[in-house]
């Protein structure tokens, strides 16, 4: 009998006798079962940090409505939180994120929108190959840069065609709010028209149509739900930027629908009270869970949208 | 008298009874077809007749070239980079050279429409699907589009089937009426020349049925090149076909005599099934 | 069809056509206008800040004499922030990731978590900040510190570093996985020897993506409390007595470079814009240099793993 396989040169678990196999396969067995564990707790980390998001909004929101009633926060037309007669309507700081969101979209939408068609239908190769990437280095540029822009270099620009218009105003940062959020408005309306079929397309084209009459009759309806929810992101990351209005539009709470006017918007507002100096466990303090809650249950209505138009997308391919 | 047609020598079939009665007319002719994919040579020196209000059927096993050629007629492979023609395709009667790089190929899918192997119905109503075709053309006027939209849509042997419904989404008919809207649609602009490309493939065979019947009710008004990998879906349709292998036209005969008295060899073994 | 005009087809087709070009001549614009705002802020930083680049303005610190002020703790502030970010999201993100390929089932935990992650992605990064503040900073009593900090942001680009992980791993055909349990690897060994190495440049390119995204982060550590107006360095990791490492620095107060530039970008005098251009150069600069490196990972990585 060949002695090539003596007891050392096997592998540890295949040498010894079955006792000893069996308890080496059990420990491997532990081991693989112990790092599956590890590697479960890591990936809930994201359950623990949405709790831990809600747990922190409601806690402190609590005790806010507890000396706030719901109907004062929802209807007051101020939002004085530090005066020794405190109002704390939010409708002050909603109709700043909801003016700066406004003038965002209407710049993001169509040029997003026009500039994904393009992409996806006209541009030539080379192009695409450009674009593409500099869109995506335009999405990536810290949102304090584009605040000092706004700052700096819009609001001069909008002063000389608008004579009156205050240093800190919703527009200037509102537009270039658009600016930012085009990349992402185009990037997944491209990506919503590339997944329409050549199929579709040809069947236009046979019948004599043009690039453009093909975009605007058959590529854009196929891939509808995919550019909704393009915008429906662009919604929400408007509604949740913060330091370009922070910085651009002021940090005053003003209730205004006139986006020539400074005024605070949510997260602004949440920045101006971290800045200054608020005792944990004051009604001060509690505000800015109150705002954040609201700003939250925002988002994830329009996230929830989202994520509903996506799923209607993937299935019709 | 039958002219043979052999290699790249090829001369034009002549019926000499149909012609000298005057009922076979030349709708398109094809002088030395070529056709490449980048370097890529899909079809070789092609010259063949397609012959007005009849059936003309490409046959031949996959890979051969037929779809190519088909395409060539309605400009499809512009839209692609990297693609070339050589040769001409004349369109009568006012001798138009398809290919030509002056001819604005929207120009010749105005009269020339295609069906697709897959239905593809556009996201749109029953009706506006049959009436793209018209729109396109800028015939907007709402009368002239339902009567339009309507004689296609009978033509097409579905008018019955979606008459009260014209306004629902083309996706809620079944792959059969998808494809006959199709055709209705490819019908609603009243073509000189309709290609059709494996037309039944995709669909099951009662349907496959009933898109035969209508292909032999259309052929007396208007003039069909027909790409089909079923030969007996050739056979039963098709008045005139064209065998072809790896990008050449080996045979080119009325039906009958392609499937009952192949002259060439390779025809032969293609019918007979000793390869496909 | 036939009897129509073919000179009338032609002045409708030559119409329509018209529309193409019009369209074309759009798409461009709007194409432009995104150039256009990019190289008006970088040329009005450059202008602006280029003055003020000096070895001084890294060396310095931020001074009431904007002339003499520098970014001295902002770039040291976010470098050490970075490490922290880093040093959390990175191992969790990458776990979670291979987690989510290679062990979960399809359950309604694994359902949950995903649903998590999405919503994660899309939660605003300031309220971030208000979990920081209320669960770091004060449940945990971490203290407004690079601590805290780093584990925001860590949080924050959690979801960039787990989808980036899950798309590489996504990549590796299943054949490969087969060959390694073939030959009796247990499934660590399977993705400690194969999946983590072969998915290694993908996962690379999310991280700096992502990390690329949180340098550029103010909302969330303004929130936390980060002073902005600091003048000081944590203190250093190492030290001359045993052992040698301190950890002092991670709980100590601190400033990063976005906070630094929405300081002198408060302030009216022109010296300090000029000094907030030129930190913002510098930072954008940071952000462009990470964003391209990644965007040329992932165009190398495409065009080298042929499976």
């Amino acid at each position: 009998m060949s002695s090539a396989l003596t007891s050392a040169s096997l592998p540890e678990a295949m040498s010894g006798s079955p006792s000893a196999r069996l308890a080496a396969r059990r420990t491997r067995h532990l081991r693989e079962r112990a790092i599956e564990g590890v590697l479960l707790l890591a990936a809930l980390v994201s359950v623990f940090t949405t709790l831990a998001i809600v747990y922190i909004l409601v806690k402190e929101s609590v005790v806010f409505f507890q000396k706030v009633p719901l109907i004062d926060f929802l209807t007051d037309t101020q939002w004085t939180p530090l005066f020794d007669d405190a109002h704390f309507g939010i409708m002050v700081l909603l109709s700043g994120t909801l003016v700066s969101s406004g003038v965002a979209l209407a710049v993001a939408i169509p040029l997003g929108t026009i500039i994904a068609i393009y992409l996806s239908e006209f541009a030539p190769f080379k192009v695409r190959e450009i674009a593409k990437p500099f869109l995506e280095l335009l999405g990536g540029i810290p949102t304090i840069v584009y605040g000092y822009f706004a700052l700096m270099f819009v609001t001069p620009i909008l002063q000389w065609f608008f004579p009156g218009l205050p240093g800190f105003n919703l527009l200037s940062a509102g537009l270039v709010m658009g600016i930012m959020i085009v990349p992402y408005v185009s990037s997944i309306s491209e990506d919503a028209m590339r997944a329409v079929p050549m199929n579709l397309r040809e069947g236009s084209y046979a019948m004599g149509a043009t690039r453009y009459q093909t975009a605007v009759h058959v590529v854009v309806p196929s891939a509808f739900s995919g550019i909704a929810s393009a915008y429906i992101l662009g919604v929400s990351r408007a509604v949740g930027e913060t330091m370009i209005l922070a910085v651009a539009a002021g940090m005053q709470p003003n209730l205004t629908w006139n986006p020539a006017e400074p005024a605070a918007t949510i997260t602004a507002y949440i920045v101006q009270v971290a800045l200054g100096d608020l005792p944990h466990g004051s009604i001060g303090y509690q505000t800015i869970f109150a705002a954040g809650l609201m700003l939250m249950l925002i988002t994830l209505a329009f996230n929830i949208l989202g994520h509903v138009l996506r799923r209607r997308y993937r299935e019709a391919y | 008298m039958v002219t043979n047609m052999a290699g790249p020598d090829i001369k034009t079939i002549i019926d000499a009874d149909e012609r000298a009665r005057g009922t076979l007319v030349t709708k398109a002719e094809v002088k030395d077809l070529n056709f490449f994919y980048g370097d890529f040579q899909a079809l070789k020196n092609l010259s063949m007749v397609v012959n007005e209000n009849k059936v003309t059927a490409l046959i031949g096993p996959s890979g051969c070239g037929k779809s190519t050629f088909l395409r060539c007629f309605n400009r499809m492979h512009d839209l692609y980079p990297g693609n070339r023609y050589e040769g001409a395709i004349e369109f009568h009667p006012d001798n138009t050279n398809l290919l030509g790089r002056d001819v604005d190929p929207i120009e010749v899918r105005m009269r020339i429409s295609m069906v697709f192997q897959k239905p593809n119905p556009f996201p749109k109503s029953i009706f506006e699907n049959v009436a793209y075709g018209l729109r396109v053309r800028g015939e907007n006027g709402k009368r002239m589009l339902e009567e339009k939209v309507e004689q296609a849509l009978r033509r097409a042997a579905l008018w019955a089937e979606v008459k009260d419904r014209l306004h629902e989404l083309a996706f809620n008919l079944s792959g059969g009426q998808q494809q006959r809207l199709c055709i209705a649609r490819a019908l609603a602009t009243d073509p000189e020349m309709l290609l059709f490309d494996e037309p039944t493939s995709a669909l099951d065979p009662i349907a496959t049925g009933s898109i035969e019947e209508l292909i032999s009710e259309l052929k007396d008004k208007v003039t069909i090149l027909i790409v089909t990998h079923n030969m007996q879906q050739a056979a039963r349709v098709s008045d005139f076909t064209a065998y072809m292998y790896l990008g050449e036209l080996i045979e080119f005969d009325i039906t009958d005599n392609i499937f009952i008295k192949p002259k060439m060899k390779q025809t032969e073994d293609y019918i007979t099934g000793r390869f496909g | 069809m036939q009897n129509r005009d073919l000179g009338q087809i032609r002045r409708i087709i030559a119409r329509h056509k018209r529309w193409d070009t019009v369209f074309m001549v759009i798409g461009m614009l709007a194409l432009l206008v995104g150039v256009l705002s990019f190289t008006a802020l970088f040329a009005d930083m450059v202008i602006k800040g280029a003055p003020r680049l000096s070895a001084d303005f890294f060396v310095n610190f931020p001074s009431r004499r904007a002339g003499e002020a520098g970014i001295l703790s902002a770039w040291v502030g976010s470098t050490l922030v970075m490490l922290v970010t880093a040093l959390f999201a990175v191992p969790l993100g990458v776990a979670s990731g291979v987690y989510l390929e290679e062990y979960a089932r399809k359950n309604w935990v694994t359902d949950i978590i995903e649903i998590n992650i999405t919503n994660l992605a899309g939660v605003p990064s300031i309220v971030y900040g208000l979990l920081a503040l209320g669960l770091f900073v004060y449940q945990f009593g971490l203290g407004q510190s690079i601590l805290s900090a780093g584990l925001t942001l860590a949080l924050l680009i959690l979801p960039v570093v787990i989808v980036a992980t899950r798309e590489s791993i996504r990549a590796i055909p299943q054949h490969i996985r087969e060959g390694s349990y073939a030959l009796g690897a247990t499934q660590w060994q399977t993705v400690k020897d194969h999946i983590l190495p072969y998915s290694a440049g993908g996962i690379l390119t999310g991280v700096i993506i992502g990390m690329a995204r949180a340098i550029g982060e103010t909302a969330p550590i303004i929130t936390i409390g980060a002073l902005t107006f600091i003048a000081f360095l944590p203190p250093s990791p190492l030290q001359s007595t045993p052992p040698f490492i301190s950890f002092e620095w991670v709980m100590a107060p601190f400033t990063v470079m976005p906070i630094q530039i929405f300081n002198w970008t408060s302030r009216p005098e022109a010296a300090f814009q000029n000094n907030a251009a030129a930190a913002g150069f510098v930072l954008v600069l940071m952000t462009l240099v990470m964003n391209g490196l990644a965007i040329y990972l992932r165009y190398r990585l495409r065009k080298n793993i042929k499976w």
